[in-house]
């Protein structure tokens, strides 16, 4: 398996080494390797409970907020440990932020919903500041256009895509490096599933991004690397392109081409 | 990696594999039959075989259009991947290839009707076998997709050799007899397009030997594994 990590001519922006999750007694994820860069946008898939969204949350530490959960082996954040008594966990889900499968927009308004991260975090010493970021987050979330003459309503008024892309827009407003993508579009129709691909194209290079998938043909739209879970291990990963015409493992075959199970 | 494959969890994808697999089998048969009819025609001088397998040709060109249609219909509905995604562009690229294969045997054919049977032309006495050991290159190529049998597809590579030749025979000996005997060159040159059809059918079947690999194993057959194609004389 330490063959698909990164080369040492790229230095990776994460990197898990022998990642194990345990929900008690219970071990989700057994022992999981991976490199992701800057220029790639890696996918996620597997059968549900495969672990592939447990380990997604272990790279902004979202199990520590789950009692039983502990997690071991390293992860590293441009060679930081993130899992190290010395990491502000705020800090780091600034640094690694999150969109969810159900979007989830503060009962709050439009402006306020972006505007809510730079406020805590200290990023905008004034309101022309924080206009400023918020206009860049929801430019670069693709909604600015159909949200700019109504900053003031509610965000949770604004169709399901267009919520997801005002929670993207609220991660991105806090500049983070990497952003975690949980199923982003499964409550999403085509047309704004679409969408939130093609931003996750536009988006690509400026900010590491993972995505955990349900949809085979999504993971093979939008990423460039896809790694595959099955039973809490990662069996395969490697260039999207290879895995969806010629996996090296029979797992990932039976899972890709619909034989599963 | 193990080929034998599971069944898909959508049963219907199953199905419409198995009728592709049924499809190609038969476009496969029906150009070896018709390599088979043209040259039993050419050796027995019986025009009615011969019209036969052009009017033959018809069905095979229908099933290359029906094939055509459904690995277009299953890759839009199933949204095939991985061994599934390779089978059906090879399926594509196999049912154009054998409707090439068709078209040369009609070719054959055609001449088979042309060609005066008083003129003994001693020199193409090698086209009957090189007949047979190209229509067992199309029947290995075709048992190779049937069998997902990628060593077998290697070997019809190598085989092509023994086609080309003893099309490198017929030619020089068809050569020589037409300058010994001008009388005999509308006679010969057919003859020599014949063997030439013979000489691109193998190459076709080569060509299929290829897909199968590829959809087996997932990458091209090497330079070393295809042999040599040596340049067939008067191709320069």
């Amino acid at each position: 398996m330490l063959d698909n990590l990164a080369s040492a001519t790229t230095k990776p922006k994460m990197s898990a080494r022998d990642v194990r999750v345990f929900y008690g007694p219970k071990e989700a994820i057994k022992g999981v390797s991976i490199d992701i860069d800057m220029d790639n946008v890696v996918a996620f898939i597997g059968p549900s409970g495969c672990g592939k969204s447990t380990f997604l949350r272990t790279l902004n530490r979202m199990n520590d907020t789950i009692p039983i959960a502990r997690v071991e082996g390293d992860i590293t954040l441009d060679g930081e440990n993130i899992y190290s008594s010395s990491m502000d966990v705020v800090q780091l889900r600034a640094r690694v932020g999150m969109v969810f499968q159900k979007p989830n927009p503060f009962p709050k308004s439009i402006y306020d919903n972006v505007a809510y991260g730079p406020r805590i975090h200290g990023l905008a010493p004034n309101k022309a500041e924080l206009d400023q970021i918020v206009e860049n987050s929801l430019v670069r979330a693709g909604l600015w256009n159909e949200v700019k003459d109504r900053l003031q309503d509610s965000g949770t008024a604004l169709s399901g895509g267009q919520q997801q892309r005002l929670c993207i827009a609220r991660a991105i407003a806090v500049d983070p490096e990497v952003i975690l993508m949980d199923e982003p579009c499964s409550a999403l129709d085509p047309i704004a599933t679409a969408k939130i691909e093609e931003l996750i194209h536009e988006l690509r290079g400026r900010y590491a991004i993972v995505i955990v998938t349900h949809n085979m043909q999504q993971a093979a739209r939008v990423s460039q690397k896809t790694a595959f879970f099955h039973l809490g291990t990662m069996v395969e990963y490697g260039d999207t392109s290879d895995i969806f015409t010629n996996p090296r493992e029979e797992r990932t075959r039976d899972y890709i081409t619909g034989r599963y199970g | 990696m193990n080929h034998s494959l599971n069944e898909h969890t959508l049963k219907a994808f199953d199905g419409d594999l198995i009728t592709l697999r049924g499809l190609i089998a038969e476009i496969g048969g029906r150009a070896e039959k018709a390599v088979e009819g043209a040259m039993a025609a050419l050796a027995n001088n019986d025009h009615d075989l011969a019209r036969q397998v052009v009017e033959g040709d018809k069905r095979i060109d229908a099933l290359e259009e029906q094939i055509d249609r459904m690995v277009i219909q299953t890759i839009a509905l199933r949204a095939p991947m991985a061994d599934d995604l390779r089978e059906l562009v090879a399926a594509l690229k196999i049912s154009g290839v054998v409707e090439r294969i068709g078209d040369y045997a009609k070719n054959i054919a055609k001449r088979v009707l042309l060609i005066d049977a008083d003129q003994q032309i001693d020199a193409a006495r090698l086209l009957p076998a090189m007949a047979d050991a190209t229509r067992q290159l199309v029947d290995d190529a075709f048992t190779a997709f049937a069998k997902r049998d990628a060593d077998l597809a290697v070997a019809v590579c190598a085989q092509d050799k023994t086609v080309d030749d003893f099309y490198n025979s017929i030619f020089r000996a068809l050569i020589a007899h037409m300058i010994e005997y001008p009388e005999h060159v509308g006679a010969g040159t057919h003859l020599l397009f014949i063997a030439k059809n013979l000489e691109r059918i193998g190459d076709h079947a080569t060509n299929v030997a290829e897909m199968v690999y590829f959809a087996v194993m997932g990458q091209s057959m090497n330079e070393r594994e295809r042999g040599d194609d040596a340049l067939a004389p008067g191709s320069d």
